[in-house]
């Protein structure tokens, strides 16, 4: 597993003039963004804005215009982006005899995993689920797993594979409350003791407020970038989700801001 | 046990090598829901044989497996490319290469002489024959042993495979073709009616009762040789055709573990 190291800063991650149509329908365009490691990046938008898209065409997976640079702003040279993906879910049913050991272990290594369990495989898969608390959940069947275990196993995979930048696509469906949060507080764990930067879909503008460092609004392309201050106070957010969907957070935030600190600082941000 | 006679021990053999074989193999076929596309190659032997005898090639084995390859990766590609279930394309275009391959042989009625590809023949099987499926078994192995993991992750999650810079696409190309020429190659001693049978049989009882992909393949193999063993020797004595003896203790097999699944919760 990775050692851990403190992000530095000092590496950027460019996506630049990202387009994918389908034929003649233009589904992205023109996309622009520029991330440092040590953020948390989270893309909001409504339904059929592009998100997953856009996180498809970040792993190649779809034909798209465009480029992605990764630059170490130390010695501006360029380097191999390395992307840890965690989807929502994975292919499996009922009765599927993969373990979690059998799932990592495929994607991670070589040696095959029908033939025998490899020690040293099995020992650093289980230190990276326990940077998830989840090293007690190897030898289950992944079809048996809970949402969230699932998808801390699937983190733990990501992050074996010592990426740059990760990617998850809407992780939080399917999760209570306090998944929710412990999900969010992973993700500034993550951020602060790993060197990357996270690109996250999320639906949810509570904890976007909350948590994330930059908020990007799609739709097409980029209508708005910067803080969650800046963006939830846009025009362009407005447009989008109209005044009766400010996030609660940012409201009870600025009620309580009007309580304690008076009449000439009303945003919480200030 | 009638081992005594050469052809009993040519069979003896050839199921060591082919029921094995079909164990490994049946459990991805399962893992990556291909059970359609392996009934469908099966029957496009007919197909291939067809076009052999229409072309007036005389080894007909070489245009079935050309055919068959082709008609894998064409598969494949379309299944890819297409919104439409990959089942509805599969059953499309199975149907329609078997009735190419009947309408051909049979014409002027000559369908009688092929008639024994429906159900195989073990017994008939030759040295050089078998020497042939201990290569394409030795070649399975390789495969297995270097892209097992490749293909597991691509059927998890072929995105999340694809991020990992796995040549997703290539590899389940090449498993594809594998499969092609191990059931062309099985298909005179097996028999179209039931190829798939042995090949889905011995996996989907071994998911019954296991738990990783280790117990999967153990049971899935021990399943397969074990129903192998048995079906030759009870057809031996009771002068049934070997292929559907193996395929009725394959199907106990799969019904007994199902039944201890369900009791023991596995």
């Amino acid at each position: 597993m990775k050692k851990i190291i403190k992000p530095c800063g000092l590496h950027c991650i460019k996506v630049n003039h990202l387009g994918v149509r389908f034929g003649e329908q233009i589904i992205l365009e023109d996309v622009n963004l520029h991330m440092h490691c040590g953020s948390i990046n989270a893309i909001i938008g409504k339904n059929g804005a592009g998100k997953s898209t856009l996180i498809r065409a970040m792993l190649d997976d779809i034909p798209h215009e465009g480029e992605i640079e990764f630059k170490d702003l130390h010695n501006a040279k360029i380097q191999k982006l390395k992307i840890g993906y965690v989807p929502q879910s994975i292919n499996i049913e009922k009765n599927t005899p993969v373990s979690v050991y059998d799932l990592i272990a495929s994607y991670q290594y070589r040696f095959p995993v029908f033939f025998k369990k490899s020690k040293k495989i099995e020992a650093e898969i289980k230190q990276a689920l326990a940077t998830f608390e989840a090293e007690d959940l190897i030898d289950k069947q992944v079809c048996n797993l809970s949402g969230g275990q699932l998808q801390r196993v699937l983190l733990a995979m990501a992050i074996m594979d010592e990426p740059h930048l990760l990617l998850l696509d809407e992780p939080v469906s399917g999760i209570d409350q306090n998944g929710m949060e412990l999900f969010y507080r992973t993700m500034v764990y993550l951020k602060e003791n790993f060197d990357l930067s996270i690109i996250l879909i999320s639906h949810d503008l509570d904890y976007v407020a909350k948590y994330a460092d930059k908020v990007i609004l799609l739709d097409k392309t980029i209508l708005k970038e910067g803080s969650p201050k800046e963006v939830f106070s846009s025009d362009e957010f407005k447009s989008i989700f109209g005044n009766e969907e400010l996030p609660g957070y940012v409201l009870k935030e600025s009620e309580k801001h009007k309580k304690t600190v008076g009449k000439e600082r009303s945003n919480p941000w200030d | 046990m009638g081992l005594e006679y050469g052809f009993m021990r040519n069979a003896f053999l050839a199921i060591l090598i082919i029921t094995p074989l079909f164990g490994i193999l049946g459990t991805m076929i399962v893992n990556r829901k291909m059970a359609f596309f392996s009934d469908a190659l099966g029957h496009s032997a007919l197909t291939g044989i067809a076009i052999g005898v229409v072309l007036g090639i005389t080894d007909t084995n070489f245009t079935m497996l050309v055919f068959a390859i082709v008609f894998a990766l064409l598969l494949n590609y379309i299944s890819s490319k297409s919104g439409t279930s990959t089942d509805t394309i599969i059953s499309v275009f199975s149907s329609c290469s078997v009735a190419i391959g009947l309408a051909i042989l049979s014409k002027g009625g000559n369908f009688s002489k092929y008639s024994s590809l429906l159900v195989g023949d073990i017994l008939s099987i030759t040295p050089k024959e078998i020497i042939s499926l201990m290569g394409i078994f030795i070649a399975t192995i390789l495969f297995f042993g270097f892209f097992f993991n490749y293909l597991h992750a691509a059927s998890l999650h072929r995105t999340l495979a694809k991020s990992r810079h796995i040549p997703v696409r290539l590899i389940e190309n090449l498993f594809a073709v594998l499969i092609a020429i191990i059931v062309m190659l099985s298909i005179k001693w097996v028999g179209i009616l039931i190829i798939n049978a042995l090949l889905i049989l011995p996996a989907a009882a071994s998911r019954n009762l296991s738990e990783n992909m280790r117990e999967y393949h153990f049971f899935a193999v021990l399943f397969s040789v074990f129903s192998g063993i048995t079906g030759l020797l009870v057809s031996y004595y009771t002068n049934v055709a070997t292929g559907p003896m193996i395929v009725i203790f394959a199907s106990i097999l799969y019904f007994a573990t199902y039944l201890y699944g369900r009791i023991h919760q596995v």
